[in-house]
């Protein structure tokens, strides 16, 4: 220990008082970043996941069956009917897949967010808020759930399916196309956990009300927005956009019509819708009352 | 040493699902949320099937009022499906704390199938009655045909939440062995929805997999009732409902008995 | 001299549902939630020197922990202010949390699954520290806490006592200049607390790290803080030191004596006995009727003394007859 230290704050009250933290790093290296942080906070749940392999594995392929099982329905009604509003069955995988593609990262990524209630009921956010960096960060770090990789696989197959019975595969641009779409959609679910993560500084009861949105807004997104309601349509298109990360950028392509902007802008909205969750959040933040001991 | 209880059915299971039913009737918030997001899933599921319909009304197995009983029925019973697992009990699993449970001078098994009937009749009525007022009123649900066809129903609604609260106790029991939740509960969600027709009432999908789901527990839990209600089975039907649902009653029943002991047992030699 | 803590009239209210029993109750507030407001601090005002270890008692739900938590940037107060060192905690956090220090004795900050040194790397990424000075910093706090036994062992596997010497060096490997124990020792054995105590005396005395702690132990209080703030139903009710404390509760002495023949208390005026166990004899009496160099002179002329004490009553019973005093 550095015996000045001590001597000198007993001697005077020179200088600003705590003096900033004395082991800080000021040259503030790159390895001590937001990402880096992040890795190295995701590496200890990637590695506790890791562990059971076995688990993991399972955990996966039963997610991937079970995610599959739920297409079924989707299949069952196309078997009967062959059209919904025009639709075929290989266009419905499109938006079927990106959809489940961007939950399923979302989950993923987000399942800090997903999970807040529990650390707003113990009070273990406490903890989150005596670190000196950035509580999103943190939140973020806590858990990347691999086990999700099922419904990203579905997602993969059941989009790869019908890209190729489209005749759609051999186009890079669409895929590049598809790949921005399926990132404004991730954070667009992202923006919905974080909501959920919003709502539970008030009410310990957070969960079901925006599950409703999002398990509610994968199902609903599955068909192209406009087999709905006009009401349905308006709230998934201007409330929480989901229409932004299916429905417009594949309209265009799938239909002609649209200018092709429209397709490359509309993912856009989910990280707008993003942002405006964040900055709902940091007001919640302020609302956090521990618990009680 | 005060004697144990002798080995009936009786008080302490009358006391245990009741103290239960009375946390879950609190949650308040989560029944407000819970009939929202029925009601949701309602307008959302009969949209898609109107849009199916509209294209080729001739392919459609049902007429649109017995869609619109069966769709609102379903979604107001819901809660009564056993698509989750206790998250108490899974927090106690998870914790190891699974073994205090076993000091109780009652078994595991009935401790849980009185927590999971009691979290398959609570919400439902919380949520479901609600909803049901609503289709009544603005949603255009039908009453039922006659007293005796609302007796039918109830009877079969009733022998449907027993079912449900058997095969929610077994999924629970599973639990023990496996140790991770979100497996079971994605594999239940996904097997109870789209086997008790809430991914798509059963008459829709292709008649080949409607001869195995016939056979299947999860027919009784929403299926069956609710044909009862809307005409699509005849009142006749009433007997033999009610025999497939014992019978499974019976198999589960045994099955998560057997399970739990054999778990317990597991549990004690190792020490918990 | 710049204030390190400066609070002035903080308050909190928490809003707490209330659930009536039985089935009617149940239906009831499902219909009509009632909520109870708990005024967890009702204007609470103090200020701290740099160098100062102040120690916060008070009865449980006192308001204690929310004290800490507000100074600590993770609740925002109701109403009144507090800056801590020249910083308002809830609104800079980041910067605020970067120089400080927290210990709850009921939580931990350690990651369970992982072993106490890769914690201590994690938390050397998260405060940024420089690596040089992080490892030259988590040798001397390995040293001091004698943690060298504990680095490769699973935050899960250790006793309390053990984790509450990691919980201490995660919380100073910043080297903040400020540090906040939310009781610091509940649960643990004697030993554990000694070396703790021990510990935190050096922190204060050596390196001046300023230093608020909560304690129900008031053995802790009477080993390390020089100051005391007793906190009750949200209130500041004394703030100062030990014998202010003792003077505002009573002004009572102590006399412990062992006798070699029999005595009568009832020959000695002004004095009541407070235990009596063979020749031995405890009395208390006011120095204000009668002071101790006369008692004893009496005493000696009584019956012969073989061994004398005096002291003040011990501070359980002064905290006790002070709590005493406030409820009515
Ligand atoms: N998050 C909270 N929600 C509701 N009530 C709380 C909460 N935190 C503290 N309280 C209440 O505020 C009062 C003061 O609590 P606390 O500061 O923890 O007391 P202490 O630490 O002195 O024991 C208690 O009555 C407690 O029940
Ligand atoms: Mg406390």
């Amino acid at each position: 220990m550095d015996p000045a230290r001590g001597t000198d704050r007993h001697d005077g009250g020179s200088g600003p008082w705590p003096p900033p933290m004395a082991g800080r790093n000021d040259g503030s290296a790159p390895r001590q970043g937001a990402f880096h942080l992040y890795w190295r906070l995701v590496a200890i749940s990637i590695r506790a996941q890791a562990q059971y392999p076995g688990s993991l594995l399972l955990l996966s392929a039963g997610h991937l069956v079970v995610t599959l099982l739920e297409f079924l329905g989707v299949w069952a009604l196309f078997d009967r009917f062959r059209l919904v509003r025009g639709w075929s069955l290989a266009e419905v995988a499109l938006f079927y897949g990106l959809v489940n593609l961007s939950f399923a990262l979302a989950e993923a990524v987000g399942r800090g967010f997903d999970a807040f209630d529990r650390l707003v009921r113990t009070g273990e956010f406490d903890v989150v808020l005596l670190r000196p960096r950035s509580e999103v960060l943190l939140i973020c770090g806590q858990e990347l759930r691999l086990s999700r990789a099922g419904r990203f696989a579905q997602g993969l197959i059941i989009l790869g399916w019908g890209m190729s019975s489209l005749g759609l595969a051999g186009r890079p641009e669409v895929w590049m196309r598809l790949a921005w779409a399926v990132a404004g959609g991730t954070a667009l679910f992202c923006g919905l956990f974080v909501l959920q993560a919003t709502i539970a500084f008030w009410t310990v009861n957070s969960l079901e009300v925006v599950n409703t949105v999002t398990y509610g807004g994968v199902e609903t997104a599955q068909f192209p927005i406009d087999i709905y309601p006009s009401a349905v349509r308006a709230f998934f298109t201007w409330v929480v956009p989901l229409a932004s990360l299916n429905y417009l950028p594949l309209r265009g392509l799938l239909r002609g019509g649209d200018p092709g902007w429209v397709g490359w802008a509309a993912p856009l909205a989910g990280f707008l819708f993003l942002a405006v969750s964040l900055r709902l959040w940091r007001f919640g933040v302020r609302h956090y009352t521990s618990t009680g001991s | 040493m005060i004697p144990r209880q002798p080995a009936t059915i009786g008080r302490p299971e009358l006391a245990l699902f009741l103290a239960r039913f009375r946390t879950l009737v609190q949650y308040r918030a989560a029944a407000a949320a819970g009939f929202v997001t029925q009601l949701f899933w309602g307008v959302i599921r009969l949209a898609i099937l109107a849009a199916f319909i509209d294209g080729a009304p001739a392919a459609s197995p049902m007429t649109p009022s017995a869609i619109i009983a069966y769709v609102w029925l379903s979604q107001a019973c819901f809660a009564m499906l056993p698509w989750n697992l206790d998250p108490e009990i899974l927090a106690l699993v998870r914790s190891g704390n699974v073994a205090g449970e076993l000091v109780r001078p009652l078994g595991l098994y009935r401790q849980w199938f009185c927590r999971c009937l009691a979290a398959r009749t609570a919400p439902p009525l919380l949520r479901g009655i609600p909803l049901l007022a609503i289709a009544w009123t603005a949603g255009d649900l039908p009453l039922p045909a006659g007293v005796a066809t609302a007796a039918a129903w109830l009877a079969a609604l009733a022998g449907a939440a027993l079912l449900c609260a058997t095969f929610a106790t077994l999924m629970n029991v599973c639990l023990l062995f496996t140790l991770s939740g979100d497996g079971i509960n994605g594999l239940m969600a996904a097997v109870v929805t789209l086997g008790s027709g809430l991914i798509l009432p059963l008459p829709f999908l292709p008649d080949g997999w409607q001869r195995v789901l016939e056979i299947l527990p999860f027919r009784g839990m929403v299926d069956a009732p609710f044909r009862l209600y809307g005409g699509d089975l005849p009142l006749t039907a009433l007997g033999s409902i009610l025999a497939h649902q014992a019978a499974w009653i019976l198999i589960l029943g045994a099955a998560g008995w057997w399970l739990c002991r054999a778990a317990e047992r597991r549990m004690t030699v190792q020490g918990g | 001299m710049t204030c390190a803590i400066r609070a002035e009239e903080l308050r909190k209210t928490f809003r707490v549902r209330e659930t009536a029993s039985g089935l009617g109750g149940t239906l009831r507030s499902l219909l009509r939630p009632r909520y109870r407001e708990v005024h967890a601090l009702a204007g609470v005002s103090f200020a701290l020197e740099p160098g100062e270890m102040v120690g916060f008692i008070g009865p449980n739900g006192a308001g204690k922990s929310t004290t800490i938590k507000i100074l600590s940037g993770i609740l925002v107060p109701d109403g009144g202010t507090c800056t801590v060192g020249g910083l308002v905690p809830w609104e800079r956090r980041v910067e605020h949390v970067a120089r400080l220090g927290v210990v709850f004795g009921q939580r931990t900050q350690l990651w369970w699954d992982l072993p106490v040194t890769e914690s201590f790397d994690l938390l050397a990424d998260i405060y940024r520290l420089d690596r040089a000075r992080a490892a030259r910093r988590r040798q001397e706090l390995v040293g001091r806490l004698d943690l060298g036994p504990l680095l490769d062992v699973p935050v899960r596997q250790l006793s309390l006592g053990q984790r509450m010497r990691c919980e201490l060096a995660a919380a100073l490997l910043h080297e903040p200049g400020l540090l906040f124990l939310d009781e610091p020792t509940i649960g643990l054995d004697a030993p554990a607390k000694l070396a703790i105590r021990e510990f935190l005396r050096s922190l204060n005395r050596e390196q001046g790290v300023t230093v608020i702690l909560t304690t129900h132990d008031l053995d802790d209080v009477e080993a390390l803080c020089r100051r005391l703030v007793v906190i009750h139903h949200g209130r500041l009710l004394f703030d100062g030191d030990l014998d202010g404390l003792r003077a505002r509760v009573t002004s009572e002495r102590r006399l412990t004596v062992d006798l070699d023949g029999d005595l009568d208390p009832a020959r000695l005026p002004g004095v009541t006995v407070v235990a009596r166990e063979g020749r031995r004899l405890v009395l208390a009496f006011d120095p204000a009727t009668v002071s101790a160099p006369e008692l004893i002179a009496r005493l000696a002329a009584l019956a012969p003394v073989r061994d004398l004490t005096v002291e003040a009553p011990p501070i359980e019973e002064i905290v006790a007859g002070f709590y005493r005093g406030l409820d009515p």
